[in-house]
Parts: C-alpha cells; sequence; structure tokens
C-alpha cells in the first residue's frame, strides 16, 4: 500500500462497487418471496400498532363490561376476569411490544456496531479488551441478568425494559461486527480513508458502515425478535408494571386471572399467536437477508447469473468452469 | 494446553464478571431496595447472619473496596447467606435441592434435542431436494419464532386441563416416596413429560437446521469431493469427511444457543411449577428474597459458564487446529 | 506417438449447465486423445469449461451440471456405462486427479496418514494396515516429503507440502491416467518450480499419462508434448508444443497467447494484442465465439462457426485456416 494515486483511485473505485452493494442487497431482498411475505407481515403489525387508538373499540384499562365473558361480537376476544375488554388489551399491546422490539433492536444494535466495529478496526489492546467484554456478555445467560436486574429495578414500563434489554444483549452483534470490521480494516479504501486523515468515528461510519448493510439489518432483525420474546417473558413473570399493556402482561394476567383454570384459550392464546407470527415474519426477512449474505445456501434455480455462479452455486467451492 | 489455559482463564473471568455484577448492581441502584428486607429480618436474625447479609448488600460504612474483599471472600468461601422466605434455611441448601431438578430435565432433554437435530441434519442433508428438505426451514422457523413459554402454556392447556393425559404442575407427585423407587422414578419422568416436549420440540428444529446448513456448505468442499474421487465409502464420507467438520461450527452454536436455552428453562419451570433454579429465582424476586435472588442468579450463571468451558474443550477434541495451535478469542 | 493404446478418448464431449436461463453449454464437442505416458497440456482462461471438462473426465459432475452429448473412455472403458459400484473401484485404480486447490482438497481433521490409508483401504481391502502404510511411506519419498508428515494435520504444513501430499494421494494405486487441475496456482513460483520438476520426474518412473490444466502457457508448453486450446467450451487448436511458437501459424487466440507469456498472472490474464473479456457463456457471440476479440476476424466469422481443419500434427478450428486451406498442411 502506497500513497501515490494509484491504489487510492482503485480504492475508490472499489469502495463505490462494494457500497452499491447496499442497493443491490436491497433489490435481492425484495426478489426474495419468503422476504416479501415476511415484510408484508411485519408491516401488518406495524399498521396495527401506529393506528392503535383507531382500531381498539375501548379502553384497554376500563373495566366497566362484565367479567369473563368469551368471544362475542361486542368483545372479540372476550373480557378479562376483571371485566377487561381483552382485544383493546390485545391492539393496544401490539404497539407496546413493537417499540419495545424495534427500539431495543435499535439501540442493541448501536451499542454492538460501536464495541465491534472499533475494537475490530482499531485492534490491539482496545480491541482485546472489548473483545473479551463482548464475550462475557455473550456467555452470561440473558434471561437471569434480566431478572435479576428487575429485582433491584421495580416496576418497571415496557419502555424500560426495552432498554435494559438492549444494554444486556448487544455481545452477538458485537461479535459479527468485529469479525467484519477486522476483514475491512486491511482493504485499500479504509486504508485510504485513513491515509487521507479521516478520523476513526468517521471511517467507522462512513467508510465501515456501508459495508456492513446486510449483517446490521440481520442483526437489527435478529435483536427485535428477541427483545420482543425478552420483554413477553419479563412481562409474564410480572416483571413489568402491570398496569401496562403489552403482549407479556395480557399473559401475566390471563395466567393469574385463571384463564387455564376457567377454559379461557382466548384471553392467553392470541397474544403468543401474535408473538410467532411476528417472529415468523422477522425470520423470514431474516432469510432473505441470509441469501444475500451468505449465497451458498442458495440451493439450485436460485437467481443465477452465469455459468460460474451455478458451478459454485451446485459445488459449493469457488473451482472455476 | 495453551488452548486449555486460554478457555480456563476466560472461564476464571467470567465468573469473577458475574460474581462483581452481584456486587454492583445493589450498590448502583437508587434507593437499595434491599433495604426493606433488612427492616424484615430484623429481630429474626441472628446478628451474625446479619452481619453476613449487610456485607452481601453493602450497608456498611467500610470503604467500598474492603466491602467488595469481603464479599468475595464469603462467595468463594460458600457463606452465600440464608434465605428470607425459607428462614433459616441457607441459600445453598435450596440450590441443591432445586439444581439437580433443572439440570436433570434440561441436561437429558438438550443432548437428547442436539443429538437427534445433528443426524436428521447429516440425513436431510445426505438426501437433499428431499420432503424433509423442503418442510425442515419451515417448521424451524415456526418453533424458533414462537416463545416457548407459551407454547408450554398451550400444551398445558391441551393435555393438561383439556384432556387430563399429565399433571398440571409440580415435579411429581404427592402420593410417592422421594428415593429410588420404581413409583417414585415413573412420577418424576410421568411429570417432566410435558416440560420435557416443549424443551425438545423448542429446539431441536434449530439443531436440525443448523447441521444441515453445516452439511450443505462442507459436502460442497473440495476435500469432500476429492474423498469421494479416490473412493472412500459413502458412509465414511458423510461421516468421517463431512459431518465431522461440520460439527465444528454446530458445536460453537451450542456456546450460543446456551444463554437461550437456560432464558426458555426459567420460564418454562414457571408455566410448570416445576421446583428448579428459575422458578426459585422467580419466586425469589415476587418474594423480594435478596440473598436468594443472588445465590440464584450465580448458580445459573456458572452453571452456563461451565457448561460453556466444556462445550469449549470438546471442540478443542475434534479440531485439531485449535488444539495445536492455541485460541485466537 | 509413443504407444497406440489411449488412456483418454474424448469423442463428441459436451457438458451443459441447467440454469434458470436455460442451458448453457460450458464444453462443446471436445474430441480428444491422450496416449499412454504423454503429458498433454490444456490451456484456457478462466470459465473457459477446463475444470468442467476435468470433473466431468472423472464423473464428479454435481448438482445442475451434466453430460448432453459424447463418450468418455478411459482405458477403453467408457466412464459414464460403469454402475456406481464400478466407478468407485475403477476411478483412482485407472484414472486419479490432483485438484486445484491443495489447501482445500485435504480434510483438515484429519492427518495425513489416514487420509492415505483412506484411500488405499478403499481399494486394496486385502492389504493389511502395515502393507498400507509401508506404501503411505513410499509415497512420501517418492514425493520428497519427510515421513513424520504422516502423523501431521495439513495446517501444519506448508502450501507446498500439502500439494505434494495431494500428488501422493492421486499416485497412490499407480492409476495410468493423471489430471491435474492448476497443480501449482496457489503456490508462489520457487515451489512451483520444484513441484513441476518432480511431476516430470514422478511421471518419468511410474510411467502415467498427464492431462495438465492450467491457465498458465508457458508452463504447459513446457511440461507438455502436445497443448489443447480451450476458449468458450472448445478446443480451437491443439499442437505439438515443439511446433508451437511465434514463427507458425497459428490459431488467431493462440497467437495471442503467444504474445502474452511474459504478462499472465495468477489470477487473470491480460493478454495483449486480445482486447476485450472473455465471454460470457450465457450468450454466446454468435459465429466463432472469438470474433469480437480477433484480430484477423473476417465477415464470416460473425455469422457461421467455423469447422475442425486437422492436420499431422494437430487440429485448428478458425476460418482463415478453411479459407486459405491450400497454405496449410493438411493430413486426412
Amino acid at each position: 500500500m502506497s500513497t501515490d494515486g494509484k491504489p487510492v483511485v482503485n480504492s475508490v473505485r472499489r469502495a463505490r462497487r462494494r457500497r452499491s452493494h447496499g442497493n443491490g442487497a436491497l433489490h435481492a431482498f425484495f426478489q426474495n418471496g419468503k422476504a416479501i411475505v415476511g415484510f408484508s407481515i411485519f408491516s401488518v403489525f406495524v399498521l396495527v400498532g401506529v393506528f392503535a387508538w383507531l382500531l381498539a373499540p375501548y379502553d384497554p384499562a376500563s373495566t366497566n363490561f362484565p367479567p369473563s365473558l368469551g368471544p362475542s361480537w361486542a368483545h372479540w376476544l372476550g373480557t378479562t376476569n376483571t371485566g377487561q375488554d381483552i382485544f383493546s388489551q390485545f391492539i393496544w399491546g401490539t404497539q407496546t411490544s413493537l417499540i419495545v422490539g424495534v427500539g431495543a433492536a435499535v439501540v442493541s444494535t448501536l451499542i454492538g456496531f460501536i464495541v465491534g466495529v472499533y475494537g475490530g478496526y482499531k485492534g490491539g489492546i482496545a480491541d482485546s479488551i472489548l473483545n473479551a467484554f463482548s464475550n462475557i456478555f455473550l456467555v452470561m445467560p440473558g434471561l437471569a441478568l434480566l431478572i435479576l436486574i428487575e429485582s433491584y429495578v421495580k416496576n418497571t414500563t415496557p419502555i424500560v425494559n426495552g432498554l435494559i434489554i438492549a444494554l444486556t444483549g448487544w455481545a452477538w452483534g458485537a461479535r459479527v461486527f468485529r469479525s467484519v470490521a477486522m476483514s475491512l480494516a486491511s482493504r485499500d479504501f479504509i486504508v485510504a480513508a485513513r491515509l487521507s486523515g479521516a478520523g476513526t468515528l468517521r471511517i467507522m461510519f462512513a467508510e465501515i458502515l456501508p459495508n456492513m448493510t446486510s449483517q446490521i439489518a440481520g442483526n437489527l432483525i435478529y435483536s427485535c425478535l428477541g427483545a420482543i420474546m425478552a420483554e413477553a417473558g419479563l412481562a409474564y413473570l410480572g416483571f413489568e408494571n402491570i398496569a401496562s399493556n403489552s403482549w407479556g402482561t395480557i399473559l401475566f394476567w390471563a395466567q393469574n386471572g385463571g384463564a387455564m383454570l376457567n377454559g379461557a384459550w382466548w384471553w392467553f392464546v392470541p397474544p403468543g399467536m401474535a408473538i410467532a407470527l411476528v417472529g415468523t415474519s422477522l425470520a423470514l426477512m431474516n432469510f432473505g437477508i441470509d441469501q444475500i449474505t451468505n449465497p451458498r445456501l442458495r440451493v439450485q434455480k436460485s437467481q443465477v447469473r452465469g455459468v460460474r455462479k451455478t458451478d459454485t452455486v451446485q459445488a459449493g467451492g469457488t473451482r472455476d468452469v | 494446553m495453551r488452548y486449555f489455559l486460554n478457555r480456563l482463564g476466560f472461564l476464571l473471568l467470567s465468573i469473577w464478571a458475574a460474581l462483581t455484577l452481584n456486587f454492583v448492581l445493589p450498590r448502583l441502584m437508587p434507593g437499595n431496595p434491599a433495604e426493606i428486607m433488612l427492616g424484615k429480618f430484623q429481630g429474626r436474625m441472628p446478628p451474625q447472619a446479619l452481619k453476613a447479609f449487610e456485607i452481601q448488600f453493602g450497608f456498611s460504612n467500610k470503604p467500598m473496596i474492603i466491602q467488595y474483599f469481603q464479599y468475595l471472600g464469603s462467595m468463594l468461601t460458600g457463606h452465600w447467606g440464608l434465605s428470607y422466605t425459607y428462614y433459616p434455611t441457607s441459600v445453598q441448601t435450596i440450590i441443591s435441592n432445586s439444581l439437580p431438578w433443572t439440570l436433570g430435565l434440561l441436561g437429558i432433554i438438550w443432548l437428547l434435542s442436539v443429538t437427534v437435530g445433528t443426524f436428521t441434519g447429516i440425513f436431510i442433508a445426505w438426501k437433499r431436494g428431499g420432503v424433509l428438505d423442503s418442510i425442515a426451514p419451515i417448521i424451524t422457523m415456526f418453533f424458533q419464532a414462537i416463545p416457548q413459554f407459551w407454547l408450554a402454556l398451550v400444551l398445558l392447556y391441551v393435555f393438561g386441563f383439556t384432556l387430563n393425559w399429565f399433571p398440571m404442575a409440580h415435579s411429581y407427585g404427592d402420593n410417592v416416596t422421594v428415593g429410588w423407587n420404581f413409583a417414585f422414578i415413573s412420577s418424576v419422568i410421568y411429570y417432566a413429560t410435558l416440560p420435557a416436549v416443549v424443551i425438545f420440540l423448542g429446539s431441536v428444529s434449530g439443531w436440525i437446521i443448523g447441521m444441515r446448513n453445516n452439511m450443505m456448505m462442507t459436502l460442497g468442499e473440495d476435500y469432500v469431493v476429492f474423498a469421494e474421487a479416490k473412493g472412500v465409502s459413502t458412509r465414511r464420507l458423510i461421516f468421517s469427511y463431512a459431518a465431522r467438520n461440520a460439527l465444528l461450527p454446530q458445536i460453537t452454536s451450542i456456546a450460543i444457543a446456551l444463554s437461550t436455552i437456560i432464558g426458555g428453562q426459567i420460564l418454562i419451570e414457571q408455566v410448570f411449577s416445576y421446583q428448579g433454579i428459575g422458578f426459585q429465582l422467580t419466586n425469589a424476586v415476587s418474594g423480594e428474597d435478596y440473598p436468594l435472588i443472588q445465590g440464584m442468579f450465580l448458580i445459573i450463571a456458572v452453571t452456563t459458564l461451565l457448561i460453556n468451558f466444556v462445550v469449549d474443550m470438546v471442540y478443542g477434541r475434534l479440531d485439531p487446529r485449535i488444539r495445536r495451535r492455541g485460541a485466537t478469542s | 506417438m509413443s504407444d497406440q493404446q489411449p488412456v483418454l478418448e474424448l469423442v463428441d464431449l459436451s457438458v451443459a449447465y441447467q440454469t434458470s436461463s436455460g442451458l448453457v453449454n460450458a464444453v462443446n464437442d471436445v474430441n480428444l486423445t491422450i496416449f499412454r505416458e504423454e503429458i498433454v497440456g490444456l490451456v484456457g482462461e478462466s470459465g473457459s469449461g477446463k475444470s468442467t471438462m476435468a470433473y466431468a473426465i472423472m464423473r464428479l459432475l454435481k448438482g445442475d451440471a451434466f453430460i448432453t452429448k459424447g463418450t468418455i473412455r478411459v482405458m477403453g472403458q467408457d466412464v459414464y456405462a460403469m454402475s456406481v459400484k464400478e466407478l468407485r473401484q475403477f476411478r483412482w485404480d485407472q484414472m486419479a486427479m490432483v485438484f486445484q486447490s491443495a489447501m482445500s482438497a485435504l480434510n483438515p481433521v484429519m492427518t495425513v496418514e489416514t487420509q492415505i490409508l483412506d484411500t488405499i483401504l478403499a481399494h486394496r481391502k486385502e492389504w493389511s494396515r502395515d502393507k498400507a502404510l509401508a506404501r503411505a511411506c513410499e509415497l512420501l519419498d517418492l514425493v520428497r516429503i519427510d515421513r513424520k508428515a504422516l502423523k501431521s494435520y495439513p495446517h501444519e504444513l506448508s502450501g507446498g507440502m500439502r500439494q505434494r501430499v495431494v500428488i501422493a494421494i492421486a499416485i497412490t494405486l499407480n492409476p495410468g491416467f493423471v489430471i491435474m487441475d492448476e497443480p501449482t496456482t496457489a503456490l508462489d513460483v520457487v515451489v512451483q518450480r520444484s513441484i513441476l520438476d518432480q511431476i516430470r520426474e514422478i511421471q518419468r518412473q511410474e510411467k502415467f499419462a498427464v492431462l495438465f490444466i492450467s491457465h498458465d502457457f508457458s508452463l504447459v508448453a513446457e511440461m507438455a508434448s502436445k497443448v489443447a486450446i480451450m476458449y468458450a467450451g472448445r478446443l480451437v487448436e491443439m499442437t505439438d508444443s515443439t511446433t508451437l511458437s511465434l514463427g507458425q501459424t497459428h490459431h488467431p487466440y493462440t497467437e495471442g497467447l503467444l504474445r502474452a507469456i511474459p504478462h499472465l498472472t495468477a489470477d487473470k490474464i491480460i493478454i495483449e494484442g486480445i482486447p476485450g473479456t472473455p465471454p460470457n457463456l450465457v450468450n454466446l457471440p454468435t459465429g466463432c465465439a472469438f470474433h469480437p476479440r480477433c484480430p484477423k476476424v473476417i465477415p464470416i466469422c460473425k455469422t457461421e462457426r467455423p469447422l475442425t481443419s486437422t492436420y499431422e500434427n494437430g487440429m485448428v478450428e478458425c476460418h482463415l485456416f478453411s479459407r486459405d486451406k491450400e497454405a496449410q498442411p493438411i493430413g486426412n
């Protein structure tokens, strides 16, 4: 690597090509049937969450209805043992769960990105420390740690829970980002940027970030799923402000209101189904991203652009034709 | 050897981190909630036990650093304190009563699920393109998206409440005597069936799909094609050449999945009121039993870290590159 | 030629891939014969179909690739007429292959010893372990590696040593015919040289025929007695390496390769005098596939595919030759 013009020109060209990979990936994502289905399901939930105030027929906290009703036209999912409308709770719960999921995903991905990329790019002692740190967080039993924290921070709102989930759940992302950053750090365009005087932060966000869009997207999806599950779990165990509205709190009240013993399946089935559906939609989108990041999983008849490609795909190797 | 020392070092480091977390958290929180507990304890506890409690939760005027070493000392010498809920039972006694249930249920089912999943994955990759191959990813996706504890609720509702095939809670019937007798053991198995099914269903498909994907990749590697060309039998090709290499990333994911598995276990124990570590932890939090909370968290963390260490050792045995060169992380 | 018994006969061989855009031919109407103890070079750019052809001969094509036309006979036996069981015995016993990348051809979790013994015991079931082990030692001596390497794992060996191990595995059972697919591509020049010398030496000693595949023209010209040149899945010229020089008349592509010798690099051939890039096999140019890059292009090249002209020392597929047939030494 030298400072003369040539490698810089090369690197700029390469950097451009790498960047366009981002758009190509987006394109490829929407070429994938599974990804489209996942995206559509997820969008429906987002719409329900956004328009919860319009869609929910009643105030979810109101106890003005006869208790323990089965499903009817007035109460699609019946009422709780304290006379609350379950369907309204469910609609508002959608909003809460999505905010927690997406919020926690963004925060944890950001932390993971900073820790992972800084270490991977800088290397040396900073990397050793950050890496040991993320490895420790990676192997700590997540839910047990959350419960421990919850035992000191009482009656948390879903938002606070989301934040705690993010603060304890960034390690996996950091690991992925670190390895990508390490391989990028020696690339021409990064070296060129450094030589031209760009600061570390600039390189991290302007040069490295655009080259790991698919990993970031994958991590967002993965963390979102994890956060929704964790929040539901915490709420179900009763470690969330029980006046809040989330799918997890519905399950908590169903458990404590004797839904199981009264055969009121309409109380506890819908929230779990919703989590499963959101989870499936995220997994489907992740599938689409996986196909972009890891072409070897693309078996046969997918978008094959030429013979060389086919050979690579079917043989899994890199031999030429 | 270097690899062994490296992993051992990490094990000690992470255990130290868990201990430190336990020390820092109560001191970090504004209006230490453990103080409430202290009030409940006063007058009920011998002064000695009270003192131990103070050391553990930081009601002391001593400098932080002294408190820290006192705390580490009492943890390492096995003075984990007394439970408030089960006063005057020590935290260790509760742990030794509940840990076998968790480890027994989780350990057996989990090993079963990894083994079944791995072999099924090998089989699917070998018969690639079969019916299983096309439905497996969808089933996996479904089971990975369902919250395990909710699956537990549904199964409990269907098979416990509606059909009445299995008991609704606890780990053995009231009418059996605890011990190595047939009635007790069969009762334990009967009570463990539903939780076991949930753990198995929740995890097996992930192992199947993971192994399938790894196998697909190794089957395309040159060394597998080379081995096929040189006439190695299909059996040896699949197991010694492809599967052995495909297993390596699979083992790495065991370590990563561990935290999720343990989390799932905590919730499942709550659903089935199964008297393991997770159930105790949840109840301890509801009862604000701080010594027990800390003890439960520690034992869960230490167990997880130890399993991780064992997995690392197995990995080292299987991959000569790591065994002889030492690890990088 | 040295001996009239052919070890390899390719007759009108065509191999295609099934892709989403239909069938794509990677190898087209290849006719090639290799006789005993002969070294034949096969030269072409990446993507010209060389490796596909090698895998087809070994009957190792996977997934979407298959033979559409022609026959492959090794030692007089039709490779594709055998049962799977027969094939497993025949392959490596009679024909073997040195893979492109020695780095990835060895199983990372098995010792060299196990990998050599696996080969022997798969074919010589009646052999004792000691006998097999003795053969393994003999092989390592032959490729000049210390016998201690038997206990090593691949990652403990250097690139050159790994490649030697792969060669040793290929000749374990004394095959009559060995395909060497870019056997030295990944190695540095010094190691490359010593391995090539060794290949020649072992070849003389063990008397097997070789199909030597490479994109490195100078290397092939030096190793082989005959050179076949492949472009876009077709053999465009076949000639004695002794008559291979710029002084002779050749296919324009061959001439380009000859001129380009000093500029060959491992990962892409920069051909001086041949502008443009190798064609995409999905939509080949009409007529002669080389015409867009050919400096001597004439109108007929764009519309009609040239016929094969055979002469005493080989063949060539070019309109220039069919046009001035009288100017060329024509065989039959």
